[in-house]
């Protein structure tokens, strides 16, 4: 009882937005890795690992529901905190300027709730389109040698990155995602008490670098297969 | 100078409010802000007008009664300066600046440019203290306390709680003026005794009142006449997380 009062105090809510926000840092990290497979000489490599990744068994869906838990709790607490924000000051300005540095409020972190809930659109949408998309019953399979026939993703992602709205969409949905996690990186570290005197210059370049490596990672792939490199 | 003026203009806390358009037309560059809206009183008092009701006592940047939204900032354009220290100098003749209160829910308006902040003193007093027993004050080196310590106490210290945190955040929180209060005490062994009663109370007060989440903007940094850092936000983060845990 005492740690849901805590969790839901104003630094537990923090605390949630940013632990569960770090969660899904490591989960896009780790896609990104994986898609840039799709480049590897070895054509198999990309179906390869993703067979490797399914053969984790339980391990993989204790990690799938991890991160499904982590996509609910930090939309939830994130859209609770702005609808609060209305609530803290029911009259607004007239006439409203930020103020600059040092304040972080640019572009990427007044945007983190349009930004957010694009990103959770587009989940939905994307988790249609290849995790629950054509599979084994729809013939998209291949042959691994030593493994046997398995799910052809590398098909599926090849024919959906032809299609233009894929190819153009998807970079785009990712370019906001860089942007969430430009503001979000450091701000998770800030909302985790991570932050220092000496260590908040870094870390607060560290989250811009990561958000522009993250967005770039994913643009290679379908830019890759639509003007067929 | 000129200097064309949008004031809001409020009657009382339930009475609905509008910004109304006023010119001094003989300002000076060296007059500060407050100096500039004593002028414009006069003016309006010879024509027989209700002044603008603002708040403002020192004078010289230490107390945090004066604090108003000049031009859409905190305390105005300039950095770590309160209102009251704002000079004209900052603005050009002919310039039209807006003027509004502190806007929060637990700031509501009095009058005009006055807001009770009495939301502020209720966080204090939910444990913004150390407490003692009375009696002989102690000397003053009796407890060695190493400088860069008692430089980061002092520069949280430094907080005058006017309130441009909460005016300036996009959320309306009060998050840096409670960590600032938090973290002064937190670095000195005096504090260090009640620091987790303290970080549970102090912020379990802030959301009593009503104030917003912190979406880590910094704005309130950018306004603080007193530069306080957000780093005291994380550090208040740190302490809470810490007395949770530790029961």
């Amino acid at each position: 009882m005492k740690l849901m009062n805590a969790l839901l105090s104003p630094v537990g809510r923090k605390v949630l937005t940013g632990a569960t926000g770090i969660g899904l840092v490591a989960f896009v990290i780790a896609h990104m890795i994986g898609n840039l497979t799709y480049l590897s000489p070895d054509v198999n490599a990309y179906n390869a690992y993703a067979y490797k990744l399914m053969s984790l068994g339980w391990l993989f869906y204790t990690i799938e529901i991890l991160l499904a838990l982590c996509f609910l709790l930090h939309a939830a607490v994130g859209i609770s905190i702005r609808v609060r924000r209305r609530k803290a000051r029911p009259v607004g300005y007239k006439f409203y300027k930020s103020a600059g540095t040092p304040g972080k409020s640019g572009y990427s972190a007044r945007s983190m709730i349009f930004t957010g809930i694009i990103l959770l659109g587009f989940l939905i949408l994307h988790l249609n389109s290849f995790k629950y998309g054509p599979g084994v019953a729809e013939g998209y399979t291949v042959e691994l040698a030593g493994i046997g026939e398995v799910r052809d993703l590398r098909r599926l992602m090849t024919e959906k990155f032809q299609e233009p709205l894929y190819a153009f969409g998807y970079p785009l949905v990712m370019i906001l995602l860089g942007m969430h996690m430009r503001h979000g990186v450091w701000s998770a570290l800030q909302s985790l008490g991570m932050m220092s005197r000496r260590l908040s210059p870094y870390l607060y370049t560290t989250a811009a670098i990561l958000g522009i490596l993250v967005a770039v990672g994913f643009l290679f792939v379908p830019l890759y297969i639509y003007f067929g490199v | 100078m000129i200097i064309n003026l949008r004031i809001w203009r409020q009657e009382g806390p339930d009475s609905p409010g509008k910004l109304v358009d006023y010119t001094v037309h003989e300002a000076s560059e060296h007059m500060s802000f407050l100096e500039l809206l004593d002028v414009l009183n006069e003016q309006l008092l010879a024509d027989g007008d209700d002044p603008v009701e603002f708040d403002s006592d020192c004078r010289e940047g230490i107390c945090g009664s004066c604090g108003l939204m000049v031009a859409g900032i905190a305390h105005g354009p300039r950095k770590r300066t309160a209102v009251c220290q704002l000079h004209m100098r900052s603005f050009k003749d002919g310039d039209t600046i807006t003027v509004e209160p502190f806007r929060a829910h637990a700031f509501p308006v009095i009058r005009d440019l006055v807001v009770d902040r009495s939301a502020f003193d209720r966080i204090i007093a939910a444990h913004g203290y150390v407490s003692v027993t009375t009696g002989s004050a102690p000397d003053a080196n009796a407890i060695p306390i190493p400088k860069d310590v008692a430089d980061e106490a002092m520069d949280y210290a430094a907080c005058i709680g006017c309130g441009a945190c909460v005016a300036a955040c996009p959320n309306g929180s009060a998050s840096l003026f409670t960590a600032a209060k938090i973290a002064h005490l937190a670095q000195l062994p005096q504090g260090q005794v009640e620091a987790s009663q303290r970080v549970m109370a102090m912020v379990d007060q802030m959301d009593a009142e009503g104030f917003g989440d912190c979406s880590n903007y910094a704005e309130c940094e950018a306004v603080c006449p007193k530069g306080i850092s957000i780093d005291g936000i994380a550090g208040m983060r740190r302490a809470y997380m810490k007395g949770v845990l530790s029961g």
